[in-house]
């Protein structure tokens, strides 16, 4: 049985693409969640892994995060680049010994044949500065392209993991390019092209690049981008003071919080209102949110194991 | 004899890290067995992307036995000591020797298994290995460079009882991910190790493996009438990413030949890791590249090379519109976005910093006879690629852009020339720029750096150099060096300091300092360095010369003998200053005897040569001036005595001895060199 329906007759389309990934890691384990609904710059900041990979307590999730990097934005005319795109998200929390071995047969799982490929570990510590995580591990080569990165954590929020998670991200729309064979992200097949409804990515998404890339470079209100910016940073330690009726801190919202505050720095970044001196302070504030409410789930979970 | 084998089979270990894993665990491994006593014939390491391999051949199956001496108290002593003695050696009474009124406990250990010796050596390897950076997994607490899953540990085809916390330890290991039958094999000596992982697709020698890429892509390449470009960096990187290397000729399309060369090369290499090729014979690339994959395939690599292709392209075309696009906007302009990037918090913008490189590359310009108009023009231009597409994208192309975009916005070859060279020397391997513009921006970006730094007081410390500074003052230093120039380093530093309100304290003394670890290098004596560096002269070209006409000097008989003489006068010099203050004055000539008055004639006489042959910087002049004082010293250390009872001819003879000291001196400080 193959839990994405019918088997296209040619390559995979974009969203047969996810869903042979759901089904795959939905057949080890993981639970399948959906894309947070908080605009976030990388699927690692999903709630779902940044606070799940902190504490004791087993994990494994599998989930597709829409993401957003305002200052790539090329208002539609790059065949490569956009400023929202899609990234296939799974943590692995113990990461399994055989998590290699696993990767390697969700991409077989996608028609990625490693016995005609050239697929390469090849060595990239991962970091993300805004939420003290790093980790290491490498970027997936296939023939020579990267179509994944591939991460044990060490460091969350600011704090040791253990026990350790394995992180994959596979980036869609360029697995989806390999796949298709095709060369302008905006003529990929999104659903099947037997549809009598068929769609290419540009019709389902080149209005959203055109006009959030304006709106993103041009448009944004810088000032009240900065308010708002303020605004998150003052409710984050307020919300966190608060308890809840089972007397926890207010973690989850408080986080929340933190992943607007990160999205508007994005924001103000790509309007070019963020100056070099000053970058470092905001990356710094925003880890010292994120920090806050990593000690705080970690107190909760380590209560609860 | 028995063999060691130990393989340490883990997932992907990063390719920079390879040759030194491969050092430490021949290292630390050797260190191990000579500790034990254990004596071996051989000890070989080999490093690969998924392995670590020790092949120990000759050991011995068991340790010698050792006999250990413990000393206890004195025969004599109370009993109650002697009991305390007994309980801590672990021996009876009876074990006990006497010698010399001491009580001796002998302890006769018996030599261990090595097998046990070889677990704990391998269980403290794996313990304490030096990865520059390694991390733990799953719910282990055990740190490698990556996940570490299993380790063949045998020893005269026995499994050596390791016990390493969540590693399979045995006789078994894994070749190639995807060729050949995927299975794990097992081995029981080197022997069937090597031979089982070539049946399972993994070349382990890293030599082996370079030499099949070479090999191979040659052959490849000749097939078309082509020739590899060799790249020795670029092949050691390649062979630690893949244990089964495939050569692969691709195409590409040859339109992106028109781009810079450097731009092409950087993408093929740098990101790709692909090795460029040529047609024989003729300048510049051939629109293929050779990549190396990990596995063959059935389609002789069509896929592989067909994918790689394509990212080539993509990148390609990237850099063809940066190319395209940084042109339409003249140099000058960017500095309005380097007024954005700060250079360091303490040191402003990058703007501010051309606008100190400007003025300096200006002032310095006469220094080193270049033009001060055109110097000053390369140095306002020489940052303005950093706000430019293409070394945004391509970091290591700074200078080398701005060079093409200054050339091609009708910059003077000069101007141009000097914005893509004043990085140089990046490094000791690197050329040093030699048009006196690119000399003189290439000076003046140096300075400016070291200034800056030492100013707000971020000189280097021990091994912490984050700025680069030693590097930036070598840079300086080879500059001057190789092209001959004629400057005082006091002058250079002083025009730098221009620009900062605090001194850059230390600045001189640091340039010193690698001044003499720069000579050292050449192979040049410490000693000959330290005296000529005492006079404290700053202009390097005379220095080495100086430096060079010592040493020729001192290797003749007269230096040699010379610098007896003169250390013999110091001694009696130093020895007379402790017993109170020498004379003051100038010697005069005396009558008799003919000893001391003809050293005094030689003083007199070679005098005016040496100050003038040193005036003309004529060292080897300087040196045969001074070697005519030789004889007249010697002579006068045999047969005169300095310490003669009259105190008016011991003064004369001392104020001799001090105007011998004083004329050597002039040329370097004797007392420094050695021998």
């Amino acid at each position: 049985m193959t839990p994405s329906g019918p088997r296209p007759s040619g390559p995979l389309s974009f969203q047969d693409l996810i869903l042979r990934l759901h089904a795959f890691w939905s057949a080890q384990g993981c639970v399948i969640l959906q894309p947070y609904d908080v605009e976030v710059g990388a699927g690692t900041l999903h709630p779902g892994t940044v606070l799940r990979a902190l504490g004791p307590k087993p994990w494994r999730a599998a989930y597709v995060q829409p993401s957003r990097r305002p200052s790539d934005g090329r208002y539609g005319e790059n065949p490569n680049r956009l400023r929202h795109f899609h990234q296939y998200q799974v943590i692995l929390k113990p990461n399994p010994p055989d998590m290699q071995a696993l990767y390697l047969a969700s991409l077989e799982a996608v028609g990625i044949d490693p016995a005609v490929h050239d697929i390469r570990f090849v060595e990239d510590d991962w970091e993300n500065p805004t939420v003290g995580a790093w980790g290491l591990g490498w970027e997936v080569w296939c023939d020579g392209m990267e179509v994944s990165q591939y991460t044990y954590f060490q460091q969350v929020g600011g704090l040791d993991v253990s026990p350790v998670s394995g992180e994959l991200t596979y980036g869609l729309e360029r697995l989806a390019l390999y796949i298709q064979g095709v060369d302008n992200v905006y003529d990929l097949a999104f659903n099947d092209p037997q549809s009598p409804a068929f769609k290419t990515y540009g019709e389902v998404f080149l209005e959203n690049e055109r006009e959030f890339s304006t709106f993103e470079l041009e448009t944004a209100d810088v000032e009240m981008l900065k308010r708002q910016f303020e605004d998150m940073e003052r409710a984050v330690p307020r919300i966190l003071a608060q308890t809840g009726r089972q007397g926890q801190p207010l973690v989850l919202p408080a986080y929340d919080h933190v992943l607007k505050a990160s999205h508007l720095f994005n924001l103000m970044d790509a309007r070019g209102a963020i100056a070099v001196a000053e970058r470092q302070s905001y990356i710094g504030r925003i880890r010292d949110l994120c920090k806050a409410c990593a000690l705080a789930w970690v107190a909760v979970e380590e209560a609860a194991a | 004899m028995p063999q060691f084998l130990l393989e340490l089979f883990s997932e992907e270990i990063p390719a920079r890290m390879q040759v030194g894993a491969a050092a430490d665990l021949a290292r630390l491994a050797g260190e191990g067995l000579t500790q034990a006593d254990l004596a071996f014939d051989s000890l070989r390491t080999f490093a690969g992307s998924r392995r670590l391999t020790l092949v120990v051949d000759g050991l011995p199956a068991v340790q010698a036995d050792r006999v250990d001496e413990r000393k206890g108290p004195r025969v004599g002593a109370p009993d109650a000591a002697l009991q305390g003695f007994l309980r801590s050696a672990g021996v009876a009474r009876e074990a006990l020797t006497e010698r010399d009124g001491v009580w001796f406990a002998v302890i006769a250990r018996a030599g261990r298994p090595t097998a046990e010796i070889l677990a704990e050596l391998t269980q403290s390897l794996v313990a304490k290995f030096p990865w520059p950076k390694s991390m733990t997994w799953g719910t282990g607490k055990l740190r490698w460079v990556r996940p570490l899953h299993s380790m063949i540990c045998v020893f005269d085809r026995q499994i050596v009882q390791a016990e390493v916390e969540g590693v399979r330890v045995g006789d078994i290991s894994e070749g190639h991910r995807y060729m050949g039958a995927r299975r794990p094999f097992r081995a029981r000596d080197f022997d069937d190790y090597r031979e089982a992982l070539l049946g399972h697709f993994v070349v382990l020698d890293v030599e082996a493996r370079k030499q099949r890429i070479v090999d191979r892509a040659r052959a490849l390449c000749a097939d078309r009438g082509l020739e590899l470009v060799e790249d020795p960096g670029l092949l050691d990187e390649v062979a630690g990413m893949v244990e089964w290397p495939t050569p692969i000729l691709g195409d590409m399309d040859p339109r992106f030949l028109e781009l810079p060369a450097e731009v092409v090369r950087t993408s093929m290499r740098t990101h790709q890791r692909y090795f460029a090729v040529r047609r024989p014979g003729l300048p510049g690339l051939a629109p293929h590249f050779l990549c190396v994959a990990n596995i063959e395939t059935a389609d002789g690599g069509a896929l592989i090379s067909a994918g790689n292709a394509r990212v080539l392209s993509a990148r390609l075309d990237d850099a063809r519109f940066f190319w395209e696009e940084d042109r339409k906007v003249p140099l000058e302009t960017r500095l309005d976005t380097l007024d954005g990037v700060t250079f360091h918090a303490q040191l402003g913008t990058m703007r501010q910093r051309v606008e100190r490189i400007n003025a300096l590359a200006r002032a310095i310009a006469p220094l080193v006879g270049a033009d001060p108009e055109l110097s000053a023009r390369a140095a306002w231009l020489a940052k303005a690629d950093l706000a430019t597409g293409m070394v945004g994208e391509f970091p290591e192309l700074q200078g080398v852009m701005g060079g093409y975009y200054a050339a091609a916005q009708g910059e003077a070859e000069a101007v141009s020339e000097a914005v893509r060279d004043h990085y140089r020397p990046q490094g000791p391997g690197d050329t040093v720029p030699t048009a006196p513009v690119s000399v003189a921006v290439a000076l003046a970006d140096k300075l400016d750096t070291l200034a800056g730094f030492f100013s707000i007081g971020q000189a280097p410390t021990g091994s912490r150099d984050p700025f680069a500074l030693r590097r930036a003052a070598l840079g300086v230093i080879r500059l001057v060096f190789e092209n001959g120039l004629r400057v005082r380093l006091g002058d250079l530093i002083a025009s730098a300091q221009l620009a900062y309100d605090e001194p850059a304290a230390g600045l001189l003394a640091f340039f010193a300092d690698r001044l003499k670890v720069s000579l050292r290098d050449q192979g040049k004596r410490h000693d000959l360095v330290d005296a000529v560096f005492a006079l404290g002269d700053d202009d390097l070209v005379r220095l080495t010369n100086r430096i060079d006409a010592l040493g020729a000097f001192l290797a003749t008989d007269d230096g040699a003998n010379l610098l007896a003489g003169f250390k013999r006068a110091s001694n009696i010099l130093a020895a007379e200053a402790r017993k109170g203050a020498l004379p003051e004055g100038v010697p005069v000539r005396v009558a008799a005897p003919p000893e001391e008055q003809a050293l005094f004639d030689a003083l007199t006489a070679e005098r005016p040569r040496i100050d003038a042959a040193l005036a003309s910087e004529d060292f080897v002049g300087a040196m045969a001036a001074l070697a005519a004082l030789r004889a007249p010293v010697d002579a006068f250390f045999d047969s005169v005595l300095v310490n003669a009872e009259d105190p008016v001819v011991r003064a004369n003879r001392l104020r001799l001895l001090a105007r011998v000291r004083e004329e050597t001196r002039k040329v370097a400080d004797f007392s420094l060199v050695s021998g």
